[in-house]
């Protein structure tokens, strides 16, 4: 190793030049290696991936039903997109849906960040509450709308008890996931308990990666408090809020497990996000070709929203 | 904290600041605990506290919600019921004294072998798979490296719903659903995602040099990759496999429109354990119990990688 600054970048082309070398590397070349290591994991998401995704654009097209796989299939063009972006019920479970993305990532932020401005001030023991504080995002999200369906009980959860113990009010008078009007609340209360910890995270990085000596300048300078923390703290960690806005906006707007068994989508359709009006169309009415076709407009959307979000994020961080 | 700063540095909150944070923290901390602890305090009620108004915080455990879920029961008359022997274990104690017998073992205990196997096998593929790649695409020159990097990411951004028609399609085809194998293939296909991104940060960070000097030893790359890379990236493929794990064993959109019986989960199972009249809230509540002591066992484990791991990398310390 007598010049380490040529042979990294020798590595970084991955073309030893000493011949001495040369001769001495036996066994596959870096080209074939890097061939025969890479491929199996492309091979893997093809077929199980990108094979799919062709497969659902051409059914799409057509009038497939998977419950009757031998009557004929009669390609239909774009009649189903058509008749997907002309239909209320889709525009009112993308109403829903952005609803929630809004709202739970909103209240997710808020609490996320406020709670990981609290750990940064490392108070006695905070390690240990902030494990304690992560744990609900590790769980299993179905299993959690399984066990918050039992604290929202009516006559017997601890949800109604809690509030009913605080506002007065009769525990069985009101019904969190019965309700049209509380159900929605009912969802973002729990996603928000379950997600809050994941922006936090993020955030508390953010927060830490910010140098002491910027806040010694400030307090040279005499800034505020609140001037500190407008003009430094938030800035400074905002690339960070906007990637956990990025993960929570992407991870909701396919929201599924959880309000399946919260709610199912009701009462009525109140609940109805896109993932659950997708898996109704799909494996309840069978209507393959037209939730074919519903599925790839909601990968586009994801797709195109994360991609503009993505270009806003690297403009955050370039500042 | 950067060496410079002396415990009496400007920007040290002072000790009031810091008591009235951890307090707030703390305060969330209790009130985020209160469903989980809920949860397990349900497991150990009788059916009858379970389900009382007000809830009951202190009550006489019993294990009849664990034998719930273990067991299937079946009704009988009294007079059969004296005519049996002693009862088979306390299980049966517990069932007699409600006029019924254990009648044999309930689908629990399948399903969860069935979360283990599709759990550790979809694991230890997309981990396999997932550093041969990772290691490629931190060391070699690629063609089209970004684009065939951000392929593999974008798979992660597909609805599961979405996935499901097609694969639920395919899977019919081949004869792949409902079976374990057909699910380990799945998951290891959303997970080599996660690990081949995980894994390039990790092997990112080891220096170059060593395996460049062992080559100029005599080693080849292979061997190189190995006996020197592989020892060094021993952390980084432990935490990546337990966030694969994690994700095999939460899932449960696909798990719910794939599996019926033979290849079920855990998690699209223990939400339908019916009781006699309604759910068996104490069977659900220990089913739950026991099937999130592993995540709480690994989230302790994971503390120093959590971070890298829900974003896949991008944010690492």
């Amino acid at each position: 190793m007598n010049d380490l600054s040529t042979s990294s970048q020798i590595t970084y082309r991955a073309v030893p030049i000493r011949s001495g070398v040369i001769r001495r590397i036996r066994g596959l070349s870096d080209r074939t290696l890097a061939w025969i290591f890479i491929t199996p994991t492309i091979v893997l998401l093809l077929a199980i991936n990108i094979f799919p995704l062709v497969w659902t654009i051409y059914l799409s097209f057509t009038n497939y039903r998977a419950n009757r796989p031998n009557a004929p299939t009669i390609w239909l063009g774009t009649d189903w997109y058509q008749s997907i972006l002309t239909d209320p019920d889709i525009w009112a479970a993308m109403q829903v849906t952005a609803h929630f993305v809004v709202w739970t990532v909103l209240i997710e932020t808020v609490l996320g960040f406020g709670l990981a401005f609290l750990i940064d001030k490392k108070f006695r023991g905070h390690g240990l509450w902030t494990t304690i504080i992560l744990l609900p995002m590790m769980l299993s999200p179905a299993v959690v709308g399984n066990f918050w369906t039992f604290l929202y009980q009516p006559q017997i959860g601890l949800f109604n008890y809690v509030v009913a113990f605080f506002t007065g009010r009769d525990a069985s008078s009101f019904q969190m996931l019965g309700d049209v009007t509380l159900s929605p609340w009912a969802i973002v209360i729990v996603d928000a308990w379950m997600w809050t910890p994941y922006v936090m995270l993020i955030c508390l990085a953010g927060l830490r990666s910010i140098p002491d000596y910027i806040y010694e300048a400030a307090e040279v300078d005499r800034a505020s408090n609140w001037r500190q923390f407008w003009s430094i703290t938030l800035p400074m960690a905002l690339p960070f809020i906007m990637l956990a806005v990025l993960f929570r906006g992407i991870e909701n707007f396919k929201m599924f497990d959880m309000v399946n068994l919260l709610t199912g989508g009701g009462p009525g359709s109140t609940t109805e996000v896109a993932s659950i009006t997708l898996k109704r169309a799909a494996f309840e009415s069978w209507r393959t070709g037209y939730s074919s076709a519903f599925a790839i407009i909601l990968f586009v959307t994801v797709f195109g929203l994360a991609n503009i979000y993505v270009k806003a994020l690297n403009r955050v961080k370039s500042r | 904290m950067s060496a410079a700063n002396t415990a009496h540095s400007v920007v040290e909150p002072s000790t009031g600041t810091r008591r009235f944070a951890g307090l707030l923290v703390i305060l969330y901390a209790i009130i985020t605990m209160v469903p989980l602890v809920w949860i397990v305090l349900t497991s150990f009620k009788s059916p009858d506290d379970a389900i009382s108004y007000p809830p009951k915080v202190f009550f006489k455990p019993s294990l009849e919600g664990y034998c719930n879920v273990f067991t299937t029961r079946s009704r009988q008359t009294r007079e059969f019921i004296r005519t049996l022997g002693p009862p088979q274990g306390l299980c049966d104690k517990i069932a007699r004294s409600r006029n019924m017998v254990v009648a044999g073992p309930s689908n629990y205990v399948p399903r969860f072998i069935n979360s283990l196997i599709i759990a550790f096998g979809s694991t230890v593929l997309a981990v396999a798979l997932g550093t041969l790649s990772a290691y490629g695409f931190s060391r070699f020159r690629v063609p089209l490296k970004d684009d065939l990097l951000f392929f593999i990411l974008s798979t992660r951004m597909m609805p599961p719903i979405a996935v499901a028609i097609p694969i639920y399609l395919m899977y019919r085809t081949v004869g792949l659903s409902d079976t374990r194998l057909g699910m380990i293939l799945l998951y290891t296909s959303v997970n080599v995602s996660l690990a081949v991104w995980l894994l390039k940060g990790f092997i990112d960070e080891i220096p170059r040099e060593y395996e460049e000097a062992a080559m100029i030893d005599g080693y080849t790359r292979f061997q190189a990759f190995v006996k020197v890379v592989l020892p060094q990236a021993t952390t980084g493929i432990a935490a990546t496999a337990i966030f694969c794990l994690i994700f095999a064993w939460n899932e449960y959109a696909f798990a719910v429109l794939l599996t019926s019986g033979n290849a079920q989960t855990a998690p699209p199972f223990i939400p339908i354990i019916i009781g006699e009249g309604g759910q068996d809230w104490p069977a659900v509540a220990a089913g739950t119990t026991i099937f999130l002591v592993p995540i709480v066992v690994f989230t302790v484990l994971l503390r120093k990688h959590l971070l890298r791991g829900i974003t896949f990398g991008a944010v690492r310390k």
